[in-house]
């Protein structure tokens, strides 16, 4: 009886990992005859692209291409890119082939069943690979649209791709990090990426502030009792939302032309009717000063209803009895807004309104919309108002493209955004990844 | 104490009176730009700039220009395409994933999350001159789906955990008495949960839709000829250059788009503010 018990060695895990260095042996020796050949032909279907197609197109990666117009540098690294995916994933499924064979083998030993036939094989696969099932659709699509767009954009950044070098008539290099010095030490460049880039920082933080503190005030306002027709109020402050952003920004930028847009040929005088006020005319689109003050504006107008309907659910959520307790302990209106209303805002809308300042740092069309970038220049083919993402639009549409160094900058504000959010994310704990 | 009362008295009606003035400064700031766009639409004549007056002489011909002079009716049955066919594709894909990250837990699971989240601050600007290559490779300029596609992957990030987070707030029990009842994998996923979470599903249809008809940059770089550009592509046209505005055409062409999209903007709104705040709690 008890030897019976004794777990004896089935199959060994060491042998079935060595076999499984051409896959699929390793699940012949485990009885998996079925798996064994699906994983020998995803083997040998490798092995044959390779030969037709990777190795050369690994190669060319390197070299992109040696004679003008017969090679075609961006589709040779277009397709180097492809193929070091297809690499990759067949490295994945060459690791997980080598793990199946080891865990396979130990389920042996323990004596579990394992399934040999091809159909408890599928039904496995389905059972267990489900959520995968439901996932692969999703990363498909990001793998076409953003993964290997990304990579490109990636390797774009070491070249020397601008309009002296346009496929198929010329070929492109690559040059290293020649890019990512010049904006740093070339002067043109360098003072360009300056004045650009501060003038997004402070963008994004007057902006997004603004539409943020905007939207919570009138939360905190139209959400007290005694107010009537709240439900009208309601709809007004969604309108901004509720227009495509395009359409008002284009009206907006109508309105605040120096001449004749209705900003100073309507309101300012309106105003001027008032007792102590006295406006001339603001010079919005030609003063570079006035442009930004304008589009600072604007975003506050277009951004502040999503806070407001966010901030006014979470409002509502909050117990009543919380305030009564600390009115009873003493606590003025705004020791309790500030003790009771604002926490309570910020732990549930902290990702959002971090998602607010990512969001704008990336506003392309409020700012190209707006005055093109404009007025002046601030050299690098930026106008005064363009923030990053728009100047990257100028340099990648302009007559003289200068698509390298559009990807290098590309490259330096996607790290940046990327890095400040992931430290905020952590510190603000936003995301909890304990749950997720 | 007759004192105190008449001060709380005079308190209380300044804070109302603040209350209103604020509401009622905030909506004319509001309405103004909106209603100024609006009524240009309305106008005869050749008009340069929005403004406010009542005088002028009222006008239906404007919208019928539209359609005769432009390309507008094309435009707009073209961005009806795009937008339907990413409303679809996007809002399937984003619930079977938003579905297995909140009732799985897989190998790999924590780890695609945080990818998401950082692949999200990647703007899609980023890779346009990707787009353009590929594009070129594919023979994809001009064409609608490829347009599509690139919205449809744009969205996926964001908006998969936005549905994750709403997913996570219908109970687990349900899917758990399910099991119990023998229902497999897909039965629980379609017939239990899916219509738990339509609200959210409405939500994300909406902006999905929305999406293609307020975005500019994509359209304007990969459509290239004139009766092969979306809406809002078109509009601009319209009112970019300054020597030949057509300001009551483009109002006329905002109207048909604003009109309907706010409309089912309203509609969808309760459910999208639940959404919103489910989808950020839960993270």
């Amino acid at each position: 009886m008890s030897k019976e018990n004794q777990p004896k060695k089935l199959k060994d895990e060491k042998k079935a990992m060595l076999y499984s260095i051409i896959p699929g042996i390793g699940q012949f020796y485990n009885e998996q005859k079925f798996k064994g050949f699906v994983f020998l032909g995803i083997t040998l279907a490798f092995i044959y692209e390779m030969i037709v197609f990777g190795a050369n197109a690994i190669t060319g990666l390197f070299t992109l291409g040696s004679v003008p117009v017969e090679d075609h540098s961006l589709f040779i690294m277009i397709g180097g890119t492809l193929q070091l995916i297809i690499i990759v994933i067949f490295l994945a499924f060459y690791a997980l082939n080598i793990y199946d064979a080891k865990t396979v083998a130990t389920r042996w030993n323990k004596q579990l069943p394992v399934n040999t036939t091809a159909k408890s094989v599928l039904y496995n696969v389905y059972d267990n690979g489900f959520p995968y099932l439901l996932i692969v659709p999703a990363y498909l699509m990001m793998a076409f649209t953003i993964i290997f767009p990304v990579l490109v954009t990636l390797f774009m950044a070491f070249t020397n791709y601008d309009f002296y070098h346009i496929p198929p008539a010329n070929l492109i290099d690559w040059i290293g990090i020649k890019n990512f010095t010049n904006i740093l030490f070339l002067s043109s460049y360098r003072d360009a990426f300056t004045s650009v880039f501060s003038w997004t920082i402070i963008w994004t933080l007057c902006a997004t502030t603004l539409q943020i503190s905007l939207g919570i005030i009138t939360a905190v306002i139209t959400n007290q009792s005694f107010i009537k027709g709240k439900r009208f109020f309601g709809v007004i402050f969604l309108l901004p939302w509720a227009v495509p952003a395009f359409i008002t920004i284009l009206s907006f930028s109508n309105m605040f032309n120096d001449s004749i847009g209705a900003i100073n040929t309507q309101v300012i005088p309106l105003l001027n009717h008032l007792p102590f006020i006295e406006i001339g005319q603001v010079a919005w689109k030609t003063q570079a000063l006035w442009s930004k003050v304008a589009i600072v504006l604007i975003q506050g107008w277009l951004g502040f209803p999503y806070i407001y309907v966010m901030t006014t659910s979470i409002l509502q959520s909050i117990p009543e009895d919380l305030y009564e307790a600390a009115k009873i302990d003493g606590a003025n209106a705004i020791q309790r807004f500030k003790e009771i209303t604002l926490p309570m805002i910020f732990m549930v809308a902290a990702p959002t309104f971090i998602t607010q300042y990512t969001g704008n740092f990336n506003n392309f069309s409020m700012i190209y919309l707006f005055n093109n970038g404009g007025p002046g220049s601030v050299g690098g083919g930026a106008g005064a108002t363009d923030i990053l993402i728009s100047w990257i639009y100028k340099l990648t549409t302009g007559t003289s493209p200068q698509y390298s160094m559009a990807a290098a900058i590309t490259l330096i504000i996607s790290t940046l955004v990327i890095s400040v959010s992931l430290i905020v994310f952590r510190k603000t704990k936003a995301f909890n990844m304990e749950d997720a | 104490m007759k004192n105190k009362l008449k001060s709380q008295k005079t308190s209380t009606f300044l804070s109302h009176f603040f209350t209103y003035a604020f509401m009622i400064a905030l909506s004319i700031i509001i309405i103004y730009p909106l209603l100024i766009t609006a009524s240009s639409a309305f106008k005869s004549g050749n008009i340069t700039a929005f403004s406010l007056d009542f005088n002028a002489d009222w006008t239906l011909a404007n919208f019928q220009r539209l359609f005769s002079e432009t390309l507008y009716g094309t435009w707009y049955m073209n961005t009806l395409i795009v937008a339907t066919s990413t409303m679809v594709v996007q809002v399937a894909l984003i619930t079977l994933a938003g579905y297995a990250y909140s009732r799985y837990n897989f190998m790999g699971r924590k780890k695609s999350l945080i990818f998401f989240l950082v692949i999200q601050m990647v703007p899609t600007m980023a890779a346009l001159t990707a787009f353009y290559v590929m594009a070129l490779l594919l023979g994809a300029l001009d064409q609608f789906w490829f347009l599509s596609m690139l919205y449809i992957g744009g969205g996926i990030p964001m908006n998969t955990w936005l549905m994750k987070g709403y997913f996570d707030t219908v109970p687990k029990e349900l899917d758990e008495s399910a099991k119990l009842d023998g229902a497999g994998h897909f039965r629980i996923f379609w017939q239990i949960i899916l219509p738990l979470v339509r609200p959210m599903i409405a939500v994300q249809a909406l902006w999905a839709f929305m999406g293609p008809f307020g975005d500019f940059m994509l359209a304007r770089f990969l459509l290239r000829s004139p009766e092969k550009i979306t809406v809002a592509v078109g509009l601009q046209t319209f009112i970019s250059n300054p020597q030949n505005q057509k300001v009551s055409l483009f109002a006329a062409g905002a109207i048909l788009i604003a009109v309907p999209i706010s409309i089912l903007f309203f509609m969808l709104q309760k459910n999208f503010v639940s959404g919103l705040t489910s989808g950020g709690t839960k993270g």
